[in-house]
């Protein structure tokens, strides 16, 4: 035996540093360091799933039926290999929608139904309680058995002087410490994540050492303990895949159905969803978890069997074959003198059982302050009624907190030893599963609806009720049972445990496959019976795409809402539920991010709603943040029409970022671009005239030469200039327009009479095709010369020296002038046509490339453009380059 | 003593200022005005040196200077990159495909005959 004071001593000395290591966390996080933003403590917090039924049942179990303890693994080992996507878009939505607890998530998804929140989180409650009830009975036992010893009576006395009451409270203050300090749950609890994962440590490491205790201690190995068993007649059924009844064959329905139960519960379970979607820091560490938490629940299950079978053995053989399984993993040490171990055994199971009480009761603390209490505080206080209740959904939690414990313990007091606790563990599992088909239809199937899953959800609870919860009761006798073997009022077919004449199924198989039938078929028969509303709908496409709806472009997510609003009302409600602090905070980045100087400056349009009551959601849940925020602006109804209008135009307001994120990068393509356009001839000039300056003997001609050259290079280099900055004038749309009426023939003689000297240098030839009169043009003069000397120079560049011909040629119609300049040159490849508009992109071979600056022709079509009219090129290699464009008479009248 | 060096650049007017330079620093020149012929010139030719355009058409400055490094032939030639782009990036391109040196455009002419005096005397 211990004595008490040294068990209580090192218990509240361990739960002091679990204190220590969460406050430690907390700080790190607040300076920006998280220590839980790592894969494997990711994991270890998973390790919650693994409780005080774990810990000390599992070895009950497998000592009663041997290898039944698995499938309560193998599920989740499944779950965690096959469906590690589903979790991970879990994950994804639950952080894009400020989502706190399943509750919030299931009727977030069903357009953001009360009714269905508050559904969800009775039934949390109900199926959840009497866990905890088994969690504090496991402290409790543990207590009492290494304090008094076996077969000790661990709840009599006046509940003054018991223990376990203050365990409770203690746990209570220490969940209100780390589970309610922020308002905002999604926020996350740093802190309560790594106590946790700390805990998992432990609970695995006190597990393991009990067992290599018992297998090298107690035995020789692990197979003496095996063989030893496999000799006796009735330990030797342990060792077999039969049924709970005795029945030696492999009971394939009953392996399957806890497999799948405990599937479902890893994910549904609200400590888990918790852990593993809501304190998530970043999905990628899903990946790992997918086969590190297999891992640590194979290694938490190694020694369950041996540790099991070593214990019956070894109380038959001392003549205490009655001692209780449960307790085996305290009883083997502390029978065998290894007092330090038996205290570390306990330590471990206390690991166990506060890692589950705590976050099943943040996680139960959040859904019945946000989806049960804060709806019915709202009601009674009026929605208009604007005092501040920032502070309320932080008391409220903590008093659900204080409450869940001491109705556990009331659970504890009064059912202490009854039937109900014993199997308490599987029949909370099968309350939970009946989550899957609304949230798991939600996920991935746009066409559930509210009432489909209001349907399902409570048709499942009331059959899990009926077949699971009821018997159980009455099985502890607290109900007559008769109604158990007749069926209520005589009626056989309304047995509960023989539902509709099916026999032949243990209890728990029997009520999932009923309880999960009616669950599914209602929800998806009642969905498909009416179509979704545009709310519905909206938050059908917000979480069965949400992939493609987050992530890059993530701003231009769809917003499905319409109506007015005013932003100080959004304002004060924000205060009011956020408090002062927090929802300044929030307007002033709104303020900022819009680049408004003032938070009055912002428009209250759909995008400022849908954050306020985001953020709102974060504090109250969705289902009550949107219940405010609707009391306040005046939001027009939506038909499914809409819905699909407005994601339309989301994807367009992307398409336009797209193509924003595009032009940026041309701008700087052409920074760039031009940037080496200007070095080119600097480079030229300077080396010409640093030459000149390092040799005062340089001959005449050859400085003449350079000097020629440098002329040039400067002609280029400030032509360039002023086309860049012609250009970007265009593009502006400042360019400076004068427009007078133009006569195309004698502008076409003064481009010519401007290029003569150049074409007879060239040695070619020049020819006009045009009318004897054409009407007057309105045009800009200056610019409508650049364009066809352009032109031009183009064709003198690439006809060839000596025989060149140009053909000039100007044609009029009822629409429009078109000029057209062709020439005998080499032509341009159709690969390169595409291109020779655009800027820097100069043609011809390298060594007769000319000296252009590469924006001739952007230029010039722009100015085309900006007439009204169209510039081409049509063009064959070998054949010469035909570049035309036409001008029309009246512009405007194209847009008419 | 007399060096062969190649001057490999597609602008005119920089080829006549860099021919110069060489041909008043005693050096034999040869010219590539595009990529492809910049390569077959190195190879033909091995010079002593190449001043070597980093933005040509054709192969560019960078692909020559990788096929030469990639040739165990041509190990002694040296390649001086020049270059209109002068971001550091391209500057640690040059020197990890094995440029011995790199000077952005405008260069200082008796900054690179310094440069061509280094390479060719070491």
């Amino acid at each position: 035996m211990l004595s008490a004071p040294l068990v209580l001593a090192a218990s509240f000395a361990y739960l002091l540093l679990l204190f220590g290591v969460a406050h430690f966390a907390d700080a790190r996080a607040r300076a920006g360091r998280s220590m839980i933003s790592n894969a494997w403590v990711y994991t270890l917090s998973m390790g919650v799933y693994c409780t005080a039924w774990t810990y000390f049942g599992s070895v009950g179990r497998a000592a009663s039926s041997g290898l039944w303890f698995l499938p309560i693994y193998l599920g989740p080992t499944l779950a965690m290999l096959l469906a590690w996507p589903v979790l991970r878009k879990m994950i994804r939505i639950a952080r894009q929608y400020r989502i706190t607890s399943i509750a919030d998530f299931i009727a977030s998804r069903y357009g953001k139904s009360r009714g269905l929140a508050a559904l969800v989180t009775v039934i949390a409650l109900v199926g959840i309680l009497p866990y905890v009830a088994l969690q504090l009975k496991a402290i409790a036992s543990g207590y009492a058995l290494l304090t008094t010893g076996p077969g000790a009576a661990h709840a009599g006395g006046p509940w003054w002087r018991d223990s376990t009451l203050y365990f409770a409270l203690a746990l209570a203050g220490f969940t209100i410490a780390f589970g309610t300090r922020h308002l905002d749950t999604s926020e996350r609890h740093e802190g309560m994540v790594a106590a946790i994962a700390l805990e998992s440590v432990v609970k695995l490491l006190a597990f393991m050492a009990v067992g290599v205790f018992v297998c090298w201690g107690l035995f020789d190995s692990p197979g003496e303990i095996f063989a030893q068993a496999a000799a006796r007649a009735d330990l030797q059924p342990l060792l077999g895949l039969g049924g709970t009844g005795g029945d030696a064959r492999f009971a394939g329905g009953q392996w399957f159905a806890l497999t799948l139960l405990a599937m479902l519960s890893v994910i549904f379970l609200p400590r888990q969803f918790q852990v593993m979607v809501v304190e998530n820091v970043d999905e990628r560490h899903v990946k790992r978890a997918s086969w590190a938490f297999p891992l640590y629940l194979l290694l938490i299950n190694l020694f369950v069997l041996p540790i099991a079978l070593g214990g019956l053995l070894h109380f038959a053989s001392v003549g205490q074959g009655g001692a209780d399984p449960e307790t085996f993993v305290l009883s083997l040490p502390l029978a065998n003198g290894a007092h330090g171990l038996a205290l570390v055994a306990f330590i471990g199971g206390l690991s166990a059982a506060t890692g589950m009480i705590i976050v099943e009761a943040i996680a139960v603390s959040t859904m019945v302050s946000n989806d049960l209490v804060m709806p019915l505080l709202l009601r009674l206080r009026g929605r208009h009624d604007a005092r501040d209740l920032s502070g309320t959904p932080l008391a409220v939690r903590r008093v659900v907190i204080v409450a869940l414990l001491l109705l556990g313990y009331l659970y504890f007091r009064i059912a202490g030893e009854a039937y109900a606790l014993v199997s308490i563990g599987l029949i909370s599992f099968a309350a939970v599963a009946q989550f899957a088909p609304a949230l798991l239809g939600g996920m991935f199937w746009k066409g559930g609806t509210r009432a489909g899953a209001l349907a399902g959800l409570g048709a499942g609870f009331a059959l899990w009720v009926y077949t699971l919860m009821l018997p159980s009761i009455a099985k502890s006798g607290w109900l007559p049972t008769p109604f158990l073997h007749d069926g209520p009022f005589g009626l056989a077919l309304l047995r509960p445990e023989q539902l509709l004449g099916l026999t032949g199924l243990d209890n728990l198989t029997h009520a999932l496959l009923w309880s999960l039938l009616v669950n599914t078929g209602l929800y998806v028969a009642v969905s498909l019976a009416r179509a979704p509303s545009a709310r519905e709908a909206a938050q059908a496409l917000l979480f069965v795409d949400v992939f493609a709806r987050t992530g890059r472009g993530a701003a231009a997510a769809p917003v499905f809402w319409r109506g007015r609003a005013n932003v100080a009302v959004l304002q004060q409600l924000a205060v009011r539920f956020l408090g002062v602090e927090a929802a300044q905070r929030l307007f002033a980045d709104v303020a900022r991010q819009r680049g408004a100087g003032r938070i009055e400056a912002v428009a209250a349009d759909a995008q400022l709603v849908q954050l306020v009551e985001t953020q709102l959601a974060g504090a109250i849940g969705s289902a009550s943040a949107h219940a405010v925020v609707a009391a306040v602006v005046d939001e027009e109804p939506l038909a499914p029409a809409d819905i699909l209008r407005m994601l339309d135009e989301a994807s367009q307001v992307r398409a336009a970022n797209r193509q924003l994120e595009s032009l940026d990068k041309l701008k700087d393509d052409f920074m760039s671009s031009v940037t080496h356009e200007l070095r080119t001839p600097l480079t030229s000039i300077r080396a010409f005239a640093e030459l000149m300056r390092d040799d005062p003997a340089m001959d005449v001609a050859q400085r003449q030469q350079f000097i020629g050259l440098i002329v040039a290079e400067a002609e280029r280099l400030s032509r360039l200039v002023n086309q860049v900055l012609d250009m970007a004038k265009i593009e502006s749309g400042h360019g400076d327009w004068r427009n007078q009426a133009i006569d195309l023939r004698e502008l076409i003689a003064h481009a010519l009479s401007t290029t003569r000297e150049a074409f007879r240098e060239r040695g070619a030839s020049v020819t006009v095709e045009q009318p004897e009169a054409v009407p007057l043009l309105h045009a800009d003069r200056d610019r409508l010369l650049q364009v066809l000397l352009n032109l031009l120079s183009n064709a003198l560049k690439f006809v060839p020296a000596g025989h060149g011909r140009v053909i000039v040629r100007l044609t009029t119609d009822a629409r429009a002038a078109t000029i057209e300049v062709s020439d005998n040159g080499p032509g341009i490849a159709p690969e390169q046509q595409p291109q020779v508009f655009e800027k820097f992109r100069q043609g011809g071979e390298a060594n007769n490339r000319p000296q252009g600056t590469g924006l001739g022709l952007p230029i010039s079509r722009q100015i085309v453009e900006h007439l009204g009219g169209r510039i081409w090129l049509q063009s064959r290699p070998g054949q010469g380059a035909c570049f035309g464009f036409d001008l029309p008479w009246h512009p405007e009248e194209k847009h008419a | 003593m007399t060096k062969h060096v190649l001057i490999a650049d597609d602008e005119a007017n920089i080829v006549i200022s860099l021919e110069f330079l060489m041909k008043r620093e005693g050096h034999r020149v040869t010219i590539a005005r595009d990529g492809d012929a910049a390569l077959d010139a190195i190879r033909r030719e091995r010079p002593d040196l190449v001043l070597l355009d980093v933005m040509m058409p054709g192969r560019s400055g960078f692909e020559i200077c990788q096929a030469v490094r990639g040739d165990e032939s041509l190990a002694a030639v040296k390649i001086l990159m020049l270059s209109a782009k002068g971001r550091d990036t391209d500057q640690a391109k040059g020197s990890a495909l094995g440029a011995d040196a790199y000077m952005t455009k405008p260069f200082s002419t008796r900054e690179l005959a310094d440069k061509v005096k280094q390479l060719l005397g070491g």
